[in-house]
């Protein structure tokens, strides 16, 4: 190696590299083209393998030249063939080759080769773009561009083993989004990749699935053709299953497994489908055994937190698969102890995966553990399993935290766990500090947690609201995002159900009257119904309700009497009903209605509701407004009489839901008194 | 295969049942090839003797109730299947359905050693384990469990696995594994299952029923597993010594069976030098030759010539020749007989081996290799369907051998011997066969040399194509056809071609007419007065090597079995008739051609064979030792 030698000889031998590479570039401007053939067949042996000298070729600007001599109609086919061969290697160079290769337009001299007859020079042209393609530098929306090129590509599908393998890879590569799907999927890519996963060539069978398992991601429309799609007769799903056979190769056990997992996401096939639970279940577990390479029981857990994610069977069988929570356990252990220094590579291997492993594992049991309260009771006896959420919520990695907090998420569905585990561990500290920073997917996640940490019966709720979570909830209310904004006034309704009054108060002054009816006409329709529920916690207990409708009444009936005149869902109408029943409970905040002949009209209106729902809360308002035992009882009584309201309960206590009859029948009793 | 089952032959005359036993031999047969039952039974029930008195067995022995008091841990009770698991399995699988859980569902299902105590559950003593339904936890030998997995009841299918190769055992249940449960199992175990309160009832699947859970995908990939560690077993430094070697062993295979050309091209596209004078190999193979053609008078008076002292060294062989020279008189193939016949004795002659026999690589006799003398049964050449054929074919056969120019009394022959096909179909031991099936091998890689590319012993194939004969018979796809022939002979491939019109003069005469009827020295009374005289002469030889030797049972045997063949009218088709079968031929031919070699210092056995037959031995002895990788590391695996 040149580093080992002195300054100066080293210099002498670098501008001696450079040297002989200048004499290979000055070749190709041979004016003999047998000359500059020849040129182009010693620079092709003089690169293969030597990154120096293929950096040194492009600084000394061979790529044009190779360009152009590639472009020429008067070159020969071999002399072409020759110099897309070069091409092709300078590109399996560094990513900064690829960089300069793309600049010097690589790309559309390469496509337009494709256009050539001759199979050789298509095949080099196609090695090369595929060198290319698959780099992490090239813009992928370079092979969209020129809306001919992908027809033209499966057209060159029929042409050669080489040419299957390359389109299929760099189709593998570069369709990232829905609508590079789409792309293919219109140009037939489906039809005529199927064939090829019964090639005789493994390369071609390989490119081909992973083309189908990036072609089926979270893609409805391609997932329903690819069920009825045969292969030699062979449904396609089948193809998958053959290919997910233990003796297969372990790529094409996983990447088949990625197909049927979003095939089976997308709808196409049925989760009980045996293709799913006895085949691409147990693959996608074995997967993550400790005998995978790291990068594979990434991905092996991954998947398989996607396959299981929406189905509480599935999880269940997941979930004492091999002892799956176990293995996932093992996750946790990188960079092992064994990895010293004494192991530089081994450390260096495991410290790169280390973070994708954790958050893998978070996201499998995430997962696992969304629906089955034995399978979170599982998890969180796995061992360290709580401290190893704590630890990830404040992890460097953002994908990790996002995912240990998606685990913590699943687990705080679980009353039990937030009973227990949950406080001994103190949880809610590292996710209040997660939710002071962070992006809007970690708090999105991080705040619903919080939500179930508010819940009345949990013990963290406390601790929680002394570390000034109210302020914090505020600001996310004022969230562009819906979700957060859901997810603020959904814990803060959480909070003030059956809260104190010092906390009401100090919600209500945090949120600010102005914001809160502002959410009231909030366009997400959740909101709205959480912060109504908000509404009705803080209005609760006569004391309560008293206070705030005297500090806030008359906004507060302006925005019931908005929502009862608005176009709302039932269930809208139904919680706003259930705020002036609970405003007709108040001593003071009974005049409120009283003295609003408008809103007295309505309830009427909702007593003869065609939805008893609706009836049912309009008469409970109206009991509480003419309940005996309390001051005025008797005006009230005889002020409704007057608008009719009798004659109603007299009809609503012959109604035939048994409820409605009931409370019909309680308020009659308040008259007769 | 031996039907083990006690219980089962009251049942014969069910069509159902036998079904089910047809089944159950079938998938044993598949799951476990490398077993030899005679050596180590499989279970295929439960065993109406190993099992503890509240044990009740019903449907064939595969179902199992309880029928004790069930109070307490006391009232346990387990039952052992028929034959402990053989080690050949490598990887062994049974499920038991839970027919019913009973009142308690206290069932154990797991293994358990010969002598564990049966008024237990399993998992609770020495080399007994379990995994039981109430709480889901495995036993290894203890009475307390360890958490394992799911509890099971009514309607679930349990699995239980044990894998020999790494001795541990993992459970399933509805299909889905549920991970290692034991390691370092001891070997010999039995699958057991045990039950503890009344109304328990489990059904067993020893393999009569396909399993719920994948087993076949299991097993492969630890098939996968065992040949890349073959493949990948490290010879380090030797890299290099390996490419001789091999070549060396298919150079002195084709030298051992006389595939002269073959050999001389191998030698020179290889680069390497053949031991033996090319004039010597041609020579055995001539010899070779009349003995499979039944030619025997003649094969022993050119043994003679070319090998004076061979088999005046060698009275024992001299005598084996002698006898065989006798049944092929009463064949009427025998030259000495053959010359007073009117007609040709074609139908003697179709004998549609090659030159020289090589072994058979079926798995139909795995014992094959393991000795040299009874080894090389398999005949390796192709007798051309017809005779229009034949002929033209006969120009460029002569360029083909055109360097073994022979004087024209001598015998010539093609060298076009090609594939040695492993896909042997068994021999069936069926009788009465009327038409004998030649297929004449599809030379799958007539331009590769598997084995001189390959680098090592894993991967050699015993294919030798004639890549460089030029014979147009190498484009002869599989056929198949019958010659009407030899009666009572089996089916089998051959490969490779055999000309034997050229030595034996064939006439027009059609192979039907020919074998239409047979007779004692082809019905000619002069031959068999000749025959009689012969048998004379081999009695005096006998006692003469009586009073030489002392006396030889063997030889005693061989004279009689000969002799015998003249008490039947029809000695094709008698007690001894087997006798006649040319193949019957290969054996002694082969005997004779190790003679010829031993005496010029060559090994008598051909060490690609040795090798062969060193490996199979070594895999047998591997399930014996309880090695249970022998189960994927089969030589069949590798004879492609």
């Amino acid at each position: 190696m040149a580093c080992l030698l002195e300054g100066p000889l080293r210099i002498s031998v670098l501008s001696e590299v450079t040297a002989t590479s200048r004499h290979y570039v000055d070749r190709l401007f041979d004016p003999d083209p047998q000359k500059v053939l020849q040129g182009v067949i010693d620079m092709k042996n003089a690169v293969i393998g030597n990154n120096k000298q293929k950096a040194n070729l492009i600084v000394l600007g061979a790529v044009p030249r190779l360009l152009y001599l590639l472009q020429q109609s008067s070159s020969s086919d071999m002399l072409r063939t020759e110099c897309a061969v070069v091409l092709g290697s300078l590109a399996m160079g560094t990513e900064n080759n690829i960089k300069s290769l793309v600049d010097c337009h690589i790309i559309p001299a390469l496509l337009q080769g494709l256009l050539s007859p001759n199979v050789s020079f298509i095949e080099a042209c196609l090695r090369c773009l595929r060198t290319v393609f698959i780099s992490p530098v090239t813009p992928v929306q370079l092979l969209y561009s020129d809306l001919t090129v992908i027809p033209h590509f499966i057209c060159l599908l029929s042409q050669s083993l080489h040419t299957q393998e390359y389109i299929t890879q760099i189709f593998s590569h570069c369709c990232k989004t829905p609508d590079h799907q789409t792309v293919l999927f219109n140009h037939g890519a489906i039809q005529n990749i199927a064939p090829l996963l019964n090639s005789s060539s493994p390369k071609v069978r390989m490119q081909a699935l992973k083309c189908f398992s990036v072609l089926a991601y979270e893609n409805t429309q391609v997932s329903m053709t690819l069920v009825n799609v045969l292969v030699d007769g062979e449904p396609l799903t089948q193809v998958f299953v053959r290919m997910m056979q233990r003796d297969k190769p372990i790529e094409m056990q996983l990447t088949a497994a990625k197909c049927l997992t979003y095939m089976c996401r997308a709808g196409a096939i049925r989760t009980d489908d045996s293709s799913i639970v006895l085949k691409t279940l147990p693959c996608l577990v074995r997967m993550c055994s400790k005998d995978r390479l790291l990068e594979e029981r990434v991905e092996g857990a991954e998947t398989l937190a996607f396959l299981v994610e929406p189905d509480v069977d599935l999880q269940r069988i997941a979930s004492v698969t091999d002892h799956l929570l176990a293995m996932l356990a093992d996750y946790f252990k990188y960079p092992s102890s064994v990895s010293t220094i004494a192991d530089i590579k081994r450390l260096d291997h495991d410290l790169k995966h280390a973070h994708e492993l954790r958050q893998a594992a978070f996201r499998l049991y995430a997962s696992l553990g969304s629906n089955d309260e034995d399978i979170r009771k599982k998890i969180t006896e796995t061992e360290n399993m709580m401290d190893r959420i704590v630890s990830g919520l404040s992890e460097s990695s953002i994908k990790v935290r996002l995912a240990a907090v998606r685990c913590l998420h699943s687990l705080s569905r679980s009353v039990q766990q937030l009973r227990t585990s949950f406080h001994d561990h103190a949880v809610w500290k590292p996710l209040m500090k997660l939710l002071q920073n962070a992006p809007d997917e970690v708090l999105i996640m991080a705040s619903s947690t919080l939500c179930n940490l508010l819940l009345e019966f949990s013990p963290s709720k406390e601790p929680i609201l002394e570390s000034g979570v109210i302020e914090l909830l505020c600001s996310l209310t004022q969230s562009d995002s819906p979700a957060l904004r859901v997810n603020g006034i959904w814990a803060l309704m959480n909070m003030a159900f059956q809260a104190d009054q010092k906390v009401k108060m100090e919600i209500v002054r945090s949120l600010g009257t102005d914001h809160l009816f502002r959410l009231l006409s909030d366009p997400d329709p959740n909101v709205l119904m959480k912060t109504l529920g908000l509404l009705r916690n803080l209005l609760s207990t006569r004391p309560h309700i008293d206070q705030l409708m005297g500090s806030h009444g008359k906004q507060i009936m302006q925005a019931v009497t908005l929502i009862l005149e608005g176009e709302h869902s039932i269930e809208v109408k139904d919680q706003t009903l259930c705020i002036l029943a609970n405003i007709a409970d108040g001593n003071t905040a009974k005049e409120l209605i009283m003295t609003n002949d408008d809103m007295l009209q309505k309830i009427k209106y909702y007593m003869g509701h065609s939805h008893v729902k609706l009836q049912l809360a309009a008469t409970f308002c109206i009991s509480n407004l003419i309940w005996n035992e309390e001051d005025g009882s008797q005006e009230r009584q005889d002020k409704l009489r007057e608008m009719g309201f009798v004659d109603i309960l007299h009809k609503l206590s012959q109604a035939t839901d048994p409820n409605l009859c009931d409370r019909a029948k309680t308020a009659m009793q308040q008259y007769l008194a | 295969m031996a039907f083990a089952l006690g219980a089962g032959s009251p049942l014969l005359g069910d069509p159902a049942l036998n079904y089910q036993e047809h089944e159950l031999n079938e998938r044993l047969k598949r799951l476990y090839p490398a077993v030899n039952e005679e050596e180590t039974p499989l279970p295929r029930s439960w065993s109406p003797k190993d099992k503890y008195s509240y044990i009740g067995l019903s449907q064939n022995n595969l179902r199992v109730h309880y029928k004790g008091h069930g109070k307490n841990h006391k009232d346990a009770a387990s039952v052992r299947a028929t034959h402990p698991i053989p080690a050949a399995c490598g990887i062994y699988y049974f499920e038991v359905k839970i027919v019913s859980k009973g009142r308690d569902g206290y069932m154990g299902i797991g293994l358990s050693a010969q002598g564990v105590n049966m008024n237990r559950l399993p998992g609770w003593d020495k080399h007994s384990y379990g995994y039981h339904g109430d709480d889901g936890h495995s036993f290894c030998s203890s009475g307390t469990g360890q958490p394992y997995g799911p509890t099971f009841t009514t309607g679930d299918v349990i699995g239980c696995c044990v894998n020999l190769i790494n001795n541990t055992c993992f459970y399933t249940k509805n299909g889905h594994s549920l991970g290692v449960a034991f390691t370092d199992l001891p070997p010999n175990l039995y699958p057991t299952v045990g039950l503890q309160t009344p109304g328990e009832i489990v059904d067993a699947n020893f393999g009569q029923q396909p399993f719920v859970f994948d087993i076949e995908d299991y097993m492969s990939e630890w098939r996968a597993k065992i040949h890349s560690m073959i493949a990948r077993f490290p010879i380090g430094e030797r890299l290099g010594e390996w490419q001789a070697v091999l070549q060396n062993m298919v150079s002195s295979y084709l030298v051992h069976h006389g595939y002269c050309a073959t050999a001389t091209a191998f030698a020179r596209a290889t680069e390497t030098i053949i031991q033996e004078d090319p004039n010597s190999i041609k020579n055995r193979q001539r010899i070779q030759k009349l003995v499979l053609a039944g030619r025997v008078g003649e094969a022993i008076d050119a043994t003679q010539q070319l090998y004076p002292g061979l088999l005046e060294h060698n009275p024992n062989l001299l005598f084996m020749l002698k006898c065989r020279q006798f049944v092929e008189m009463v064949n009427g193939t025998d030259s000495e007989v053959r010359c007073f016949s009117v007609r040709s004795p074609k139908s003697q002659d179709s004998y549609p081996g090659s030159p020289s026999p090589s072994p058979r690589h079926g798995a139909n006799n795995p014992h094959l290799h393991s000795t040299g003398a009874d080894s090389p049964t398999c005949s390796n050449g192709v007798t051309p369907p017809n005779k229009t054929k034949t002929h033209s074919k006969y120009p460029s056969i002569s360029s083909a051998s055109s360097s073994s120019s022979s004087s024209p009394s001598s015998v010539n022959y093609s060298e076009s011997n090609s594939t040695d096909s492993t896909k042997s179909q068994p021999h069936s031991g069926t009788s009465n066969q009327e038409t004998r099936c030649v297929t004449i091998c599809r030379l799958t890689r007539p331009s590769t040399w598997c084995v001189s590319t390959a680098c090592h012993f894993t991967t050699v194939k015993l294919s030798v194509p004639c890549v460089f004969c030029s014979d147009s018979e190498m484009e002869i796809e599989a056929e198949h056809y019958s010659n009407g022939v030899a009666e009572n002979s089996s089916s089998r491939i051959m490969n490779g071609t055999y000309k034997h019109q050229e030595i034996l003069q064939v006439d027009d005469n059609s192979l039907v007419e020919s074998c239409a009827s047979k007779q004692f020295c082809g019905g000619n009374q002069a031959a068999t007065e000749r025959m009689i005289q012969f048998g004379r002469e081999l009695q005096a030889l006998n006692e003469q090597l009586c009073r030489q030797y002392g006396k030889n049972t063997m030889h005693k045997k061989m004279l009689q079995d000969a002799f015998s063949l003249l008490a039947y009218s029809d000695p094709w088709d008698c007690p001894m008739g087997q006798q006649l079968d040319p193949m019957q031929r290969e054996s002694i031919c082969s005997a004779l051609n190790s003679a010829i070699l031993e005496s010029q210092n060559l090994p008598k056995q051909p060490p690609l064979m040795l090798a062969l037959g060193q490996a199979t031995e070594c895999v047998q002895l591997m399930a014996r030792v309880r090695s249970g990788s022998c189960s994927f590391a089969r030589v069949d695996n590798f004879l492609h």
